[in-house]
């Protein structure tokens, strides 16, 4: 019988992100437009996940030119993370209903 | 930790994200989903920990004390009219952060499997192209975007002849050194490609002019999801790839909605140069005459009106008068007077901006309403209260089709029995056009400071 061909693993993720914009796009038209500036604040935030690549850079033992750029971009996306999260719930505290009378 | 369970883990991570964004449909829900998205990083960043080529934890745990105390003071501190330039700045770090990691998988490939130093995978190098040209452009046209939001730099269109063409040249060359690079994996191929992508970010923001900066950050919001989802596709990580794609889906979203508010199409937004014909439009003002009126006689109208819908503008923001309107809609309410919130798409300078205004004013949000919401009651109101907001409610968008602002959608102040207008003089708004509706007989100019106006007509009440 003749061997079944592998699916390159590319083909793999691609469908991962076809289908995740499919997912975003969906979701992102649910969100209420009086919140859209906190839904930038947190998609800031969650984009900075990208610190994953940065932690795997800086994580080696001793120095080199990609720690250091690992170490940079680490700082930078803790910013981000840090920053985006804490501006978004301080935007979310302030919306409040009506007080009830 | 296996590859395997790290898999899983980051896909937990991944829907944590989505429920975060999912969250958002309403603010009751909002502030849990934030917690789950909150809970989604801590996760991942634990799973990558735990990864076996992260062997010492001095510098990342610096970087990530170092960043998160300047993130979170940063946080606490900023004003909330200067919510723009603040996410710019952030998208900008994005940016640089995925330059960075490309850059950092460049010279040390092995860390993350993609082969070794001269011999990295093809298609790693073609992600890898495609991940930092991304990144460089969020981060400089970022920097350019916070700088005209900042007011560091005017926020007039910068446009000379060719320049679309000169975007053009630079969009081959830097296809042409991508090329280069997935060919030899040559690392001056590489920066030259990254040099040239910093300088398209720069140069394709400075032709849009200040009106169009809403769809700018979201447009920015957009490039630093896709960004992320290259340097995904390029670590050959599903976690990024995939909120990479959820941030790169809402920042197009976004970018749409705040088209559709302008009635601007991407293309032309992208293209450049509105708001440069600040001067222009008719100039038959002499004829015409305003009813100019006074604070008392604003709060004697308003009180005896049964329904007011205010619909403030960013000049309400810049004039800090969000709090004394708040207290003058709450003297109308205390003698039984109905009060709605009329806010237009682009009413602020990002998206939803005016509605965090006033969340931050106190205003609850169950009196704030959207354009389709509340479009129709104008002519079921008493008065419409126009603080700030100029372009919005200008009704020559429906009848002149020679206007640039023809065809926006507008909030219909005009049907109103009438319109109270506080503005400083009668200059033309934002996009430099005359308002018809200033001069119309049921409008009643407020000459002054919004803030010292609405003071003063809360004095009067």
């Amino acid at each position: 019988m003749e061997a079944v061909a592998a699916i390159d693993p590319f083909i793999f993720r691609f469908t991962i992100f076809v289908l995740a914009i499919f997912v975003g796009y969906y979701v992102v038209w649910s969100v209420t437009p009086a919140l859209h500036t906190p839904l930038m604040a947190v998609t800031n935030a969650i984009s900075s996940v990208i610190i994953v690549g940065a932690l795997i850079a800086a994580g080696p033992e001793g120095a080199s030119l990609s720690k250091i750029l690992g170490f940079v971009a680490v700082m930078l996306a803790s910013v981000n993370i840090f920053g985006g999260f804490a501006v978004t719930q301080r935007m979310l505290q302030m919306f409040k209903k009506r007080q009830a009378k | 930790m296996s590859a395997n369970l790290s898999a899983l883990l980051y896909l937990v991570a991944s829907v944590c994200f989505i429920l975060a964004l999912k969250g958002l449909s309403s603010p009751t829900s909002s502030r849990r989903g934030n917690l789950i998205g909150i809970g989604g990083m801590a996760l991942a960043i634990a799973v990558t920990l735990l990864d076996p080529g992260v062997l010492s934890y001095e510098w990342i745990l610096a970087g990530i004390v170092l960043g998160g105390g300047i993130g979170v003071v940063t946080a606490l501190r900023i004003q909330m009219t200067a919510m723009p330039q603040f996410v710019a700045a952030f998208h900008s770090l994005v940016g640089t952060a995925a330059v960075l990691v490309a850059a950092a998988a460049l010279y040390a490939p092995e860390a993350y499997g993609i082969g070794t130093v001269g011999a990295i995978k093809t298609a790693s190098r073609i992600e890898m192209s495609l991940g930092i040209v991304i990144g460089a452009i969020t981060f400089s046209g970022s920097v350019v975007a916070f700088t005209k939001l900042q007011g560091l730099v005017s926020g007039a269109p910068v446009v000379f002849p060719g320049q679309h063409l000169l975007n053009l040249v630079i969009g081959l060359a830097i296809i042409g050194f991508g090329a280069w690079f997935v060919a030899e994996e040559g690392r001056e191929a590489f920066w030259l490609m990254t040099a040239l992508a910093l300088l398209v970010g720069v140069l394709i923001i400075i032709p849009i002019g200040g009106a169009d900066m809403p769809v700018v950050i979201s447009m920015l919001n957009s490039y630093s999801g896709w960004a992320a989802a290259g340097i995904g596709f390029t670590l050959e990580n599903q976690l990024l790839i995939i909120t990479g794609a959820l941030v790169g889906a809402s920042g197009a979203i976004l970018s749409y909605i705040m088209c559709k508010g302008m009635n601007r199409s991407f293309i032309s937004v992208i293209l450049g140069g509105f708001g440069a014909e600040a001067s222009a439009g008719p100039a038959d003002a002499g004829e015409r005459t305003v009813k100019q009126g006074s604070a008392e006689d604003a709060a004697f109208i308003m009180s005896n009106a049964r329904k007011v819908i205010i619909v403030p503008g960013y000049g309400m923001a810049v004039a800090q008068a969000q709090h004394a309107m708040r207290e003058m809609a709450g003297l109308l309410k205390k003698e039984g007077i109905e009060v709605k919130y009329a806010i237009h798409p682009v009413a602020g300078r990002m998206p939803g901006h005016m509605n965090v205004l006033l969340a931050e004013a106190n205003v609850p949000y169950d009196e704030v309403f959207e354009f389709e919401e509340i479009n129709s009651e104008f002519a079921g109101a008493d008065v419409a209260f126009v603080i700030g907001a100029n372009d919005v409610v200008n009704p020559i968008a429906k009848s002149d089709s020679s206007s640039p602002i023809y065809g926006m959608p507008i909030l219909d102040a005009e049907n109103a029995k009438t319109v109270l207008i506080v503005k400083r003089s009668l200059a033309s708004g934002y996009a430099g056009i005359d308002n018809p509706l200033f001069y119309k007989a049921g409008t009643m100019m407020l000459f002054g400071d919004a803030k010292k106006m609405v003071e003063d007509i809360v004095k009067a009440l």
